[in-house]
């Protein structure tokens, strides 16, 4: 082998190392799991956060390096590790909520974690994949420990309900996806979004097979991210999930299908942008409405906060209408404001609940400011930021994206959407009614008596204020790791799309 | 000092409420709070001192940079048109502080001084940005904690009260956030730098049509706020069911900030629009004067009857600021300062009654002035103020708006001297029902005249009353500057509107297409 080579395979293997370490990690903990006992579960969890932790070196090592390993088909470029640092932390969240949740709840700790890692495997390749094959197996690989995931609490109906449909309803999204990457395909002879790109701007005899396939992966996409009409599973999914694996699936799940998305329509389908942004258009305006106001209607806490994600979507693809550079970042901004912020509110949720009872109406919350003001106050946060209150994440995010779409010219999508922030007002502020206004409603333990969940919402509340009062270094980092995107598709302009 | 007097001014309410979560007991907490309450107050007063009257553009000026890669920038400045907003802000939170120790308050006090001071914290941030970003962050963050204090220490149907209040705002601020990022836009697109500063701004050329689009968008916001007939809906419930503290810094600030906004932003940012819509505006506000009256008269509440005179008196405050000439302007500037003394003082006299009596039915009483001298005395006076009686400072904002308006629209100034008229008769009415004749109702003898913490907090305002009714100059000698700058701009744009249009439409018409075509 000749040296050159040699240091490409070195390479290559340097870049899936974290990959490597999460997908170690989940089999140690599966094995591990078979053998332990109900009371050695903790211990799972805490390394499988470890491992989770200790997977982020080598992204973070990988920083300042653009290039593409395996022939092309996975990306090494800040845009990944962004994504990957996000999803890492996603995931550690997850397993830090669910400690005591697992042990309350009797799930089996050894499968729980482990496909949770799997799921994280997954998202990390989505994230990095540079080519559709490869995004196509980790979208399968996320999705299929998320399915499980989801009816996880297999004694329960609406669990396995929720997992059945769930599984359904993704199985065939996933059909439409992998038949449109047949289709483009066809049209453009290639499946790495390098060559496709090229291919795309060199022009192709067959655009309408093109077009069709670019439709049906949009719809695969728009089912992952829970984009009207694509979101009927949501809020069933979310409900009968164990909580931390539904606060999991709003960030996680969000992230990687994001992460995938823009980058194969953002960043390589830009000649094509004309017509699918038109698509986006719609569907974001669909989503954010009827996301929020299906939310207003909600009883449960865990429903409003589906619909709320639904809802936060489709201001995420207020973003992708846009379909610039400056939406690109806003979009990357958003979602690390939103994962901070949503993993908060569900770690919330999981706090209150108690011995093995879920109390997740808004009903129980009444009362709530007087027993638990500390909980309160970082639920009332949290909330705060997700309606877009400055000066918390959640207000510079939409700020940051709305601000680009207006660039694009797209000033009825940002009226439809700041009407939007205005009605969700309404439900967020319901929950702190019920919190501050209202008498009643049950007991909850202390946090200082669960210190991972105490850990866990400290981070996030942290995170909201930071991530929104100094914005500056996280808007750096998502333009940094957009420029570095797109210097891996040299030579070209900085222009994502030909607008 | 003098370098951060402004970031100081803003910051102390907050430090103060972080120190109100300190004391174990409820009384430790009101002397934390009422201590701290008078810091910004101290410091409002140093700066009314440090203020050079006869400079015009912004003072203390602070400028760091904080979000460089959209032009964000951290800047306070004050000057003529918002220093006595921001005395008057320090000065009605720290009564009303002052006052709600005294009782008003029963449960949960500590809550109740943290989001008065973080309210505090947002008026005064709101009055001093002058960087559009920072003071959007300081507008939304006066809604939450006047949220939580209309819902949590309110009366009657104050979660309606509270949402209707918040949703209002809402939707009025979320339109304006888009017109200031289009702003911001259109800004960059014609001076060739994203900015988010408000001096800078000034200097954006915008087409007339979106200059009309933004106005709508500002105006939209503030005139919520003001509140304009007929987005006022949200004033009467919000008032009359808050809490005193809360109705006291509504009535006497926040409706303020809308008046503010429309003199800081939406006027001097697009003076062409605001010239065209000066008929449509006075129109608007002569409604105002006159429905609010109408309207109040009818009442049978006394606090709400106070509350819909708010929405006559800001009708005078619009109309005077859409005169767009110095005495109008001026006028409107020292009546939104009359309207917080004296409306905020009759807040803080209907909630002394309701202490007393726990109603507010005006039926309920009459004969006060046998049972309550002291407190029939005071009211007088401040009454006496609200309906413009030469001598006290009513007369003297309300004159001055006439005469600005006069010059202006005469039918206007006419229809608003009715609404004088009517303001009289309500108010005296009112009086005439509740302190006069003979004491009809046996709960109402015997009642405990006014309390030295309640005569404590009512001098004040007496003073002020007198001071500013017989001795306005120091006051509009120090706005004079400040609204000189803002009518040159005005003058500006009537200049240009009156010019021969230079390029006749056609070519706006040419260039249609070609901006239709940008935007594919």
């Amino acid at each position: 082998m000749s040296p050159g080579v040699l240091a490409a395979v070195q390479f290559s293997w340097l870049a899936v190392l974290p990959l490597g370490i999460v997908a170690l990690a989940a089999v140690a903990v599966l094995l591990a799991g078979a053998r332990a006992g109900q009371d050695q579960g903790e211990a799972l969890g805490w390394f499988s956060a470890a491992a989770l932790a200790a997977a982020a070196l080598p992204v973070l090592a990988s920083l300042g390096r653009s290039r593409l390993a395996f022939d092309g088909t996975v990306a090494v470029d800040a845009y990944s590790v962004y994504f990957e640092l996000v999803i890492l932390f996603a995931s550690a969240m997850t397993v830090l909520i669910s400690l005591r949740y697992v042990a309350e709840m009797g799930l089996a700790p050894g499968e729980y974690y482990a496909l949770v890692l799997f799921a994280a495997l997954g998202m990390m390749l989505m994230a990095a994949a540079d080519d559709l094959i490869l995004i196509f197996l980790g979208l399968e690989t996320m999705s299929l420990a998320v399915y499980a995931l989801a009816g996880f609490a297999r004694r329960q109906a609406r669990s396995a309900e929720a997992a059945l449909k769930y599984f359904l309803l993704g199985a065939f999204s996933t059909g439409f996806l992998l038949y449109g990457i047949a289709l483009i395909y066809g049209a453009a002879g290639t499946l790495k979004l390098e060559p496709l790109r090229a291919a795309l701007a060199a022009g192709t005899d067959h655009r309408t097979l093109l077009l069709c396939g670019v439709g049906l992966v949009l719809i695969g996409f728009a089912f992952k991210v829970a984009a009207v009409p694509f979101h009927m599973w949501t809020p069933d999914a979310y409900e009968g999930a164990p909580t931390p694996i539904a606060g999991f699936m709003a960030v996680g799940v969000k992230l990687a299908s994001f992460a995938a998305f823009l980058r194969v329509f953002g960043l390589h389908l830009g000649a094509l942008a004309p017509t699918w942004t038109a698509v986006v258009w719609v569907v974001a305006a669909l989503t954010m409405t009827a996301g929020n106001l299906i939310a207003l209607a909600q009883q449960s806490l865990k429903r409003m906060l589906a619909y709320s994600a639904i809802a936060h979507a489709g201001y995420l693809l207020v973003g992708m209408a846009a379909g610039s550079n400056e939406a690109a970042g806003a979009i990357l901004y958003y979602l690390l404001g939103y994962a901070f912020t949503n993993l908060g509110a569900f770690a919330v949720v999981v706090a209150l609940e108690r011995r093995g009872v879920e109390h997740e109406s808004i009903a129980d919350l009444r009362g709530l400011g007087a027993r638990a003001p500390g909980l309160s106050a970082a639920l009332a946060l949290l909330l705060l930021s997700l309606t877009g209150m400055p000066p918390l994440a959640g207000f510079v995010g939409k700020l940051y994206l709305f601000k680009a779409a207006l660039d694009s010219g797209l000033v009825w999508l940002v009226v439809i959407a700041v009407l939007n922030s205005v009605v969700s007002a309404y439900y967020y502020l319901r929950v702190l009614v019920a919190v501050y206004m209202q008498e009643g409603g049950v007991a909850v333990a202390p946090l200082a008596a669960r210190p991972a969940l105490l850990v866990a919402v400290g981070a996030a509340v942290l995170g909201t204020v930071l991530i929104g009062v100094f914005p500056a270094p996280y808007v750096a980092a998502a333009g940094a790791a957009l420029r570095s995107a797109l210097s891996l598709s040299s030579p070209g302009p900085l222009a994502l799309i030909a607008r | 000092m003098e370098g951060y007097l402004l970031t100081a001014l803003v910051f102390s309410p907050l430090v103060g409420a972080l120190f109100v979560l300190v004391p174990e007991d409820e009384r430790g907490v009101w002397r934390a709070a009422s201590l701290f309450s008078l810091v910004p107050l101290g410091l409002g007063i140093y700066l009314f001192v440090l203020f050079r009257p006869h400079e015009a553009g912004y003072q203390f000026v602070e400028r760091y940079p904080w979000i460089t890669r959209f032009g964000i920038y951290y800047e306070l400045g004050v000057d003529g048109l918002s220093l006595f907003l921001v005395l008057l802000t320090t000065l009605l939170v720290a009564l009303s502080m002052i006052y709600s120790a005294g009782g008003d308050i029963e449960q949960r006090a500590r809550e109740f001084c943290f989001y008065l001071l973080v309210l505090e914290a947002g008026l005064l941030g709101a009055l001093l940005a002058l960087d559009l970003f920072l003071f959007y962050i300081f507008w939304e963050v006066m809604l939450v904690p006047m949220y939580f204090l209309i819902g949590i220490w309110g009366h009657g149907r104050k979660l309606y009260a509270a949402f209707k209040f918040i949703l209002f705002t809402m939707l009025g601020s979320a339109l304006m956030l888009v017109a200031i990022l289009y702003l911001v836009g259109a800004a960059q697109s014609s001076l060739g730098r994203l900015s988010f500063e408000l001096p800078v701004l000034y200097g954006a050329r915008l087409t007339p049509g979106q200059a009309r689009w933004l106005f709508a968008g500002f105006a939209v916001a503030f005139a919520v706020k003001v509140p304009i007939w007929p987005l006022h809906t949200w004033l009467p419930d919000a008032h009359t069911e808050a809490p005193t503290a809360g109705s006291v810094i509504l009535a006497g600030v926040m409706l303020k900030m809308g008046t503010y906004g429309f003199l800081r932003f939406a006027i001097p940012l697009f003076p062409r629009v605001a010239i065209e819509a000066t008929p449509l505006f006075m129109a608007l506000a002569v409604i105002g004067i006159i429905y609010g009256a109408l309207v109040a008269m009818v009442q049978p509440d006394l606090k709400r009857l106070v509350a819909y005179s708010s929405v006559s008196h800001l009708g005078f405050v619009m109309l005077g600021i859409f005169a767009l000439d110095v005495q109008g302007v001026e006028g409107a500037l020292y009546q939104m300062l009359n309207h917080g003394i004296s409306t905020g003082s009759l807040f803080l006299l209907v909630g002394m009654l309701y202490l007393r009596r726990h109603t507010r039915e005006i039926s309920e009483f009459g004969g006060l002035w046998q049972s309550l001298p002291r407190w029939a005395a005071v009211f007088m006076v401040i009454m006496l103020s609200s309906i413009g009686l030469p001598g006290l400072n009513g007369f003297v904002g309300e004159f001055l708006i006439l005469l600005g308006t006069f010059f202006k629209l005469r039918v206007a100034a006419v229809l608003a001297v009715l609404g004088v008229v009517l303001g009289a008769l309500y108010m005296l009415w009112a009086y005439e029902r509740v302190s006069f004749g003979a004491i009809t109702r046996e709960a109402n003898r015997g009642l405990a005249d006014l309390s030295p913490r309640e005569l404590l907090v009512m001098v004040p305002m007496l003073v002020l009353v007198v001071v500013m009714g017989l001795y306005p100059g120091p006051f509009l000698r120090r706005m004079e500057p400040s609204v000189e700058v803002l009518l040159g701009r005005v003058r500006a744009a009537r200049l240009e509107l009156a010019q021969p249009v230079v390029k006749p439409q056609l070519s706006l018409a040419a260039q249609a297409p070609l901006r239709g075509k940008q935007v594919r």
